[in-house]
């Protein structure tokens, strides 16, 4: 005799369910973290290396770096001054809430006021997989193109803060920052924008001011 | 290609659901997913055969349920299906949206057959 079961669940909901635990060791600690999200070569490394530097003596920084198979982000940010830690996801394609919680277990969070999480390249799976970082921000770059948004609509509406940087670029590259940002409104009303470029280091300044500012609210939690 | 973990996650939601209703067998799973999840069907069937296996769900047909997204205006109230080439609502042009489907990814419902009832004999 068969019969059909009722199920209706979350096909990700035991990863949701981790990343709250992650979270809650985020807010017991009094630690802001952040999930960094973009494609390969939008210069998540680089505003991460940027943002280590500048505030330095303000926050006390960790990183944690997924990459296929290198360490050489996690060298980068522990160069710029972070307590770095590296996970090779060995081919898989995002960061989960369970490899998140063994590279926590590598990072003393009372010593710290930010974690950033630099995920991997990636604009479609990293969206799906939540970690427990109090914001997700995506890192878009002029070159990609304007149509980004359309593209990948999963990705954008995921994320509460989106970084555009290598603006730079702007007068050499075609480039619909209307069209652009007409598409984040859409899906993401009110969505917090930064426009930077860490090559020029134009636009870091409320970058760094928003991260601070958080971090402090996270702080008082 | 995060299909792998994703069919991981399907097989341990619908093993978890078979046990606790103690059937032998599972038949069917339908799964719902919506345009905007990212999950190609033909990669969660080439791991599901190859991770079921020696579980009671080997064998256990994909159905998948596709969902289109759907998009309504917050200022005219229409109701569409965005194209590639925008996102605004066609008829007053707003950007002012609600996505109303589109993002679902879940286990609805598993076909199982159950254990015949143990009876004494007479």
């Amino acid at each position: 005799m068969s019969s059909k079961i009722p199920v209706v669940e979350k096909i990700l909901s035991a990863n949701d369910r981790l990343a709250l635990e992650n979270r809650a060791r985020f807010d017991a600690a009094g630690v802001f973290a952040i999930n960094v999200m973009a494609s390969p070569g939008a210069g998540k490394t680089s505003l991460i290396e940027q943002t280590i530097r500048a505030l330095q003596g303000k926050l006390r920084i960790g990183m944690i770096n997924g990459d296929i198979a290198t360490s050489f982000d996690a060298d980068r940010a522990a160069a710029a001054g972070a307590a770095a830690v590296q996970i090779n996801t060995g081919g898989d394609c995002h960061l989960d809430a369970v490899m998140l919680q063994s590279a926590l277990g590598q990072l003393d969070l009372s010593s710290l006021d930010l974690v950033i999480i630099e995920n991997v390249g990636n604009l479609i799976c990293p969206a799906e997989f939540k970690l427990g970082a109090h914001k997700n921000v995506l890192v878009a770059s002029i070159p990609e193109g304007d149509d980004k948004p359309y593209k990948y609509p999963g990705m954008y509406r995921g994320v509460h803060a989106v970084v555009i940087n290598k603006i730079d670029l702007l007068p050499y590259v075609p480039f619909r920052m209307d069209f652009f940002k007409e598409g984040i409104e859409a899906l993401n009303p009110g969505v917090v924008q930064f426009e930077l470029s860490c090559r020029t280091g134009e636009g870091l300044q409320a970058w760094f001011n928003w991260l601070v500012s958080e971090a402090r609210k996270a702080a008082l939690r | 290609m995060h299909e792998l973990a994703v069919t991981e996650s399907i097989l341990e939601i619908a093993l978890r659901h078979a046990h606790a209703q103690k059937a032998s067998r599972i038949l069917e799973m339908h799964l719902v997913i919506g345009e905007w999840s990212s999950i190609v069907d033909d990669s969660v069937q080439f791991y599901w055969d190859i991770i079921s296996e020696n579980t009671i769900a080997h064998g256990a047909k994909l159905c998948f349920r596709r969902l289109p997204a759907v998009l309504q205006c917050r200022q005219c109230g229409h109701t569409y299906h965005p194209d590639s080439r925008t996102l605004l609502c066609p008829q007053c042009h707003s950007k002012h949206i609600t996505v109303l489907q589109g993002e679902e990814f879940y286990l609805e419902a598993i076909e199982v057959e159950n254990e015949p009832e143990f009876t004494s004999p007479a």
